[in-house]
Parts: structure tokens; sequence; C-alpha cells
């Protein structure tokens, strides 16, 4: 299935409630085949949610998700802040989410194997995953998603529990995976990750997109006063 | 599917079901089992014909029950009318007498009712005026009946009162009621002698001929439940009344008293 | 001390036997079914854990009962021939042990699929497939469960007597061990008997941890 025919995804009038509170609120946005976009804005703005609709993961109780001309969802995936991670070791992780998604014998070894190197964890591939470290953990999500060879990657505050090397890392492989052809879509408290990695910026306000510009200017010149404050460090 | 294979197996493999002797059920009386009887004389029988004799232990109604489900090939109990009733039915072949143990009445030996003696009927008079409590098996056992025909002997038809109690059990759970409340019983006297937990009981009435008790064997009728092993069945109680069994079962003792008198016709 | 009675080594090794295959085939047949159920999505899926959870005070003598009478050669089984034998008392004892392994298996793996689901999800893992992999997972867990149940089992004697019968080398065990020596009167040795089965518990139990804690500290 051809980028073309499942690019852009299109958001229209998305709405979701929460436990009684409206998480997003009217939201419409467009990403595009090979797209970089992060989703800021202060605590409690529905960056999460936004992903998780966007994802599948959540059903908007108003409004539309849909992929491109055909309908067809791409292949895709998602990184978490705190990566779920099954009781088996490190390669094995890899190996399940390609089997579940239809990958068998030879190729499952070597598409995980592939993954595994391309994060730099190939000498840990027989260590149980729930014993690595924090980074090496968020690493072999990275390593996961990847091996299902998405067209579109959404990552959750995805350095958000690592030291800075381990941050930096990750940045890096993040880099690495859109320069391969993947669009990705993260949201982050981290500015200095947005504006090194995005190409453009969506922020949110209280559920709803409050602006969304092409990086260099939001930061040089936002366009909303509530992004403008938040730049500024008022808003958590 | 593995697992569940295995299991299959381990169950099959289950020591006593892999066993290739031919073996009956018998259904049968606590008094009987728990005085020892049944592992004293059994071991014997199975030597004799190679026929293992499975025994199941309960109250000789519960016992008769089983033979009318088709669930034992033989019943070997002592109510001689509930046995009659159950031939009658056409559940049992042929209601063979075998031997007779006797009951005794046990209370604290203290003895307030002034029970002692070897009149029953008197006995139970005494206890009944006294108010003195009596604990009864109330589990339409053979003893159960057996003590119903002793208190209307004393003209008392249904004892009734705080004094009377029902303990709904066998012989052995009774006897450890009977010794915790310190309070008058009917026992047989096999399972009187292999009791340990007497606390103050001791045995005031013996000796009264209506006191014998008679057990009879029968075979669950095969027309009744065609898988009835007959002819094993049938073996356990030809060997019982034969000579050998008899002399079995005078030979079997506890601490010096002999527990059952063979009394078999042939 | 008291006498021990000769074959007491038997005895222990039926009590064993037979409640270990309860318990290995309730857990069989009792884990999926509580991972089910914690997953699924199913009309009366609130009454089915209210049942399960109920059916965890299930009378023993009650179960005994069901089972005699299905297992009598006047009942719909009788044809097996099985009552007071092991077998019967297999059953019995997986019926008693089943609702425990289900109901607690349930409340483990639907905590875990808490946890688990927007990542499963994410994925591509069907409700269904997610099975397997939370049970995999919560293993450590639900190793108290299996535990619980062969305890329970271990320590049944109602429907043991009912549908064993407590046959003298057949079918006795050390629960009805126990109930008989009770009602000879014979409490020392009874209470003797008691201990050699709460030892014999204790020793699984001791056994299970061991390989717990093992495996825990390997795969964290």
């Amino acid at each position: 299935m051809a980028e073309a025919e499942m690019f852009p995804l299109r958001a229209r009038g998305v709405s979701v409630s929460l436990g009684g509170h409206r998480a997003l609120d009217d939201v419409s946005l467009e990403i595009g085949a090979r797209a970089r976009t992060a989703v800021l804005g202060a605590n409690g703005a529905g960056k999460s949610v936004l992903l998780r609709v966007l994802h599948g993961l959540i059903a908007p109780d108003a409004g539309s998700v849909a992929w491109g001309e055909s309908g067809r969802r791409p292949a895709q995936a998602m990184v978490f802040q705190r990566p779920v991670l099954l009781r088996r070791p490190a390669l094995a992780n890899i190996e399940y989410a390609l089997a579940v998604n239809g990958v068998r014998g030879d190729e499952r070894r070597d598409r995980a194997l592939e993954a595994i190197g391309r994060v730099g964890l190939s000498h840990l591939a027989g260590r149980q995953a729930r014993v690595l470290s924090g980074g090496e953990q968020q690493r072999l999500a990275l390593a996961r998603a990847w091996a299902l060879r998405p067209q579109i990657l959404f990552l959750d505050e995805p350095t958000a529990s690592l030291d800075p090397n381990a941050a930096a890392e990750i940045e890096r492989l993040i880099g690495g995976i859109h320069a391969a052809g993947t669009a990705i879509v993260f949201a982050t408290h981290h500015l200095g990750l947005a504006r090194r990695l995005a190409d453009e910026v969506v922020f949110l306000e209280q559920g709803r997109v409050a602006e969304r510009t092409e990086t260099d200017r939001f930061f040089s010149s936002p366009a909303s006063a509530e992004a403008q404050r938040y730049l500024q460090g008022e808003l958590p | 599917m593995t697992v569940m294979k295995r299991l299959l197996l381990a169950l099959l493999l289950l020591p006593p079901l892999a066993a290739a002797q031919p073996w009956i059920t018998i259904a049968s009386t606590t008094s009987t089992e728990q005085s020892g009887l049944f592992r004293a004389i059994l071991p014997k029988f199975t030597a004799a014909t190679g026929i293992e004799a499975r025994v199941v232990a309960l109250g000789t109604g519960q016992a008769l029950d089983v033979g009318r489900r088709g669930d034992a090939d033989v019943v070997f109990v002592h109510d001689r009318a509930a046995e009659r009733k159950f031939v009658e039915e056409g559940f049992g072949v042929e209601r063979i007498e075998v031997m007779y143990n006797d009951f005794v009445i046990v209370g604290p030996a203290a003895d307030p009712a002034g029970a002692r003696g070897r009149d029953v009927a008197q006995a139970l008079v005494r206890i009944a005026q006294a108010g003195a409590p009596f604990v009864s098996r109330g589990d339409r056992s053979g003893t159960h009946a057996a003590e119903l025909r002793f208190w209307a002997a004393a003209g008392i038809d249904a004892p009734q009162g705080d004094w009377y109690r029902e303990a709904g059990a066998g012989m052995g759970p009774t006897l450890n009621v009977t010794a915790g409340m310190n309070a008058y019983t009917l026992t047989d006297r096999g399972t009187w002698l292999s009791f340990r937990n007497r606390a103050e009981l001791v045995v005031l009435v013996e000796g009264d001929e209506r006191l014998f008790n008679q057990y009879g064997v029968m075979l669950v009728n095969p027309q009744r439940h065609p898988h009835v092993k007959q002819a094993a069945g049938q073996a356990f109680i030809d060997w019982i009344v034969s000579p050998q069994g008899q002399a079995a079962i005078a030979a079997y003792r506890i601490d010096g008293h002999q527990l059952f008198f063979p009394n078999a016709a042939r | 001390m008291p006498e021990f009675p000769q074959d007491l080594w038997r005895i222990v090794a039926l009590s064993l036997e037979v409640s270990l295959a309860a318990t290995l085939i309730a857990c069989a047949l009792g884990l999926p079914l509580g991972a089910l159920v914690a997953v699924g999505r199913f009309p009366g899926r609130r009454g089915v854990i209210i049942v399960l959870n109920a059916l965890l005070g299930l009378p023993s003598v009650v179960v005994g009962l069901a089972v005699y009478l299905l297992l009598s050669r006047a009942g719909p089984l009788g044809e097996l021939g099985i009552l007071f034998t092991p077998a019967a008392i297999v059953i019995a004892q997986t019926l008693l042990v089943l609702p425990i392994v289900a109901a607690l298996a349930r409340q483990i793996v639907e905590d875990a699929w808490t946890d688990y689901r927007e990542q499963l999800t994410s994925l591509g893992v069907s409700r269904a497939r997610a099975v397997p992999t939370l049970l995999r997972d919560t293993r450590y867990s639900l190793l108290t469960v299996v535990l619980a149940g062969f305890g329970r089992a271990a320590s049944e004697v109602g429907a043991v007597m009912i549908v064993g019968g407590n046959i003298d080398g057949v079918t006795r065990v050390m629960t009805t061990a126990i109930a008989l020596e009770t009602s000879k009167g014979d409490l020392p040795l009874a209470l003797w008997l008691g201990a050699v089965l709460i030892g014999t518990v204790l020793a699984v139990n001791t056994a299970a941890y061991a390989i717990r804690e093992w495996s825990l500290k390997r795969h964290g």
C-alpha cells in the first residue's frame, strides 16, 4: 500500500471525555507521511490522549480519525513513557511482537536481531527484559516498535524517566528511525527534544489545539498567548 | 493438549486403578470396619480366593442405600428388619446370617441414673426418669434402629427432652460426644473396645439377650444391577459362612475379648 | 508418639497423588478460564465473576454428594464404574479447586491486564492472544493460586469421604484417615496424622516458594 493512500492522517473535530473530564475538545489536525511532529502543552493539556486517539487506543466520543484516501491504517507503533516489557528475554520481547503480527520463522529471528542491533543491545539479547536498566528498557521498547516497520511511530514522553545520557541515546535513535522513512509524532516536556527533533509543533491548551506552527517559528515567536506563557516557564 | 494427555496418563497410573487383581466392593458398617474385624479377616479371604475386598464403611441405612443404587456388590450390615425389606424389594438376592455381636450401654462411672444392671429396658427407663443426658446416633444406622427398639421395649415410644440428644453421626463420633458430655449411650461392643477416648465412661449394661446384634450378608441383585460382580461377590459370601471364614471371625480379639460370634446356619 | 499405621507412606503418597492430579487438572481448566473472564467482553461477565467468587465457599459435602449421585451406578456416569476409586476423589477435588483457581486467577490477570492493556493493544495483540501472554507473565503470582488450590485439595475431607468411601488401601487418604482415627477416639494418633498432613503440605509449599524465589531473581 503506497504511503500516499494512507497519509495524511486526519483528525476532524475529535472530542474525548475521560471520567467526566473533557480531555480533547474539537481537535482537528493533519499529519503527513514522514512528518516530525512534537505535541507540546502543560500537564493535563491532552497530549497523551491525543496520541492514543491517533494511534487507535482510545475511540473519540465525537469526530473522526481517518487515514489517507483509502482509510487503511498504515503499519504503526507506539512507545510509552514507561514501556511494558514481558517477563522474557530481551530478544524474545521483540520476537513476540513480530509473531503477533504474523512474522514467522527465520524472518522473525532476523528482524528481531536486526532491531536489537540497531539500538545497540545485541550483547543483552538473552538477558531478561525486566532486569535491564531504565534506558536499556526504553531502547528495547524502541527496537520492538521499530521491528514492526511502522510507517508512523507515536512516542509518549519517551525520555521523561531517563537520565540525560540515556535520553540523548533515545533521541539519537528516534532521529535515525525518522531518517529511515518513518513519520514520528511525540509528546514531550523536553523543549530541547522538540526543538531538535520536530519539524512542527502542535501546542495543546486544555484539550484544544492552541496553535500548530513550524518548530523554529514556534520557539522564536509563538502565535498564542498560552504558548508564550508556556515557553516563559510560567506554566508547569 | 500434551498437558492434558499427561494428566490422563497420570490418572490411569494411580496404583489402585492399575491393580490387575479382581475386586469387589462391600458396603458395610462402621462397627465392623472400625473394630478392626475387616483388617483381620479380609487378607485371609483374599489369600484364599485371589479376590480383593474393598470395604466402604457407613451406617446400615446408608450401606443399604449404596446397595440399592448398585454401588456395591455385597452388603454386610446389622438391621434384620431393614435387610428383609431390602431383599423383599428385590435389591438383595438372599439374606444370610453370619455372626452377632452385642450392644452395651455405656455411661458415667458414677452412674447418676442408677442404670447399671442386666436389663436394658429397665436401664433406659431409669435414664429417662432421671433425665440423665443420653446421646443417640440419630443417623438411621443399625445401632440407631436397635436403640429405638429398646426404647419401645422400655415403653418409651419417642424419647424427647433436653436430656435426649441426637448426634447424627457414626458410632465413633457419637462416643466422642458422649465422652465429652459424660452422658449415656448405646454402642456395639466392638467399637467400644477399640475406642480410645473413653474419658469417664464405663460399660453399665450388658448381657441382656435383647442386646444381641445379628449381622447379615446379601449379594446385590444382579438382575437389578447387571454390572454386579456376581461370582466374586458370591465367593465372599460363601467364604464368610464357611468354616474358615467363621473361624477367622471367632479368632479376632481385642485385649483378649472376642468381639464377634459366628453363627452362620451352614 | 503413637503407633502409625504401617501403610502410612501409602496414604501420604495417595493423598499427594490425587491432590496434585486434581490441582493440575483444575489449573489446566481454571487458569485459562479465569484469564478469559479477566480480559473478555461478553454479556453476563459481571454475573460470571460473582458466581465464581461465590463458588469459593462451595461446601465440599454438596460437591461430594453431587459427584456421588453422578458417578453412582444409578447415576448418569454410572457406566464408568469409578465411584469409590481414586479417580472419583480426583473429580470431586477438581470441582472444589476449580473455582478457587479461576476466581483468584481472574483477579490477578485482570490487574495485570490493566497494566499491559495499552502496550499489548498497541502491538496488535487480540484479547484472545492476550490470555496466554498474561498467564505467562503473571506466573509467579499464579503460583500462589496453584498452591492455594493444592491446599484445598489436600485438606479436603467431606467430599473425599463420600465419593472415595475411605476404603483401606484404596481410597484412604490423609484426611479420611484422620477422620477415621478421630471417630475411633484415638485422638493422639489423629493429631499426629494431622501433623504429617500439614508437614506434607508445608514441604510442597516450601519447594514451590524456593523455585519462585530462584526464578524471580533470574527473571526480574
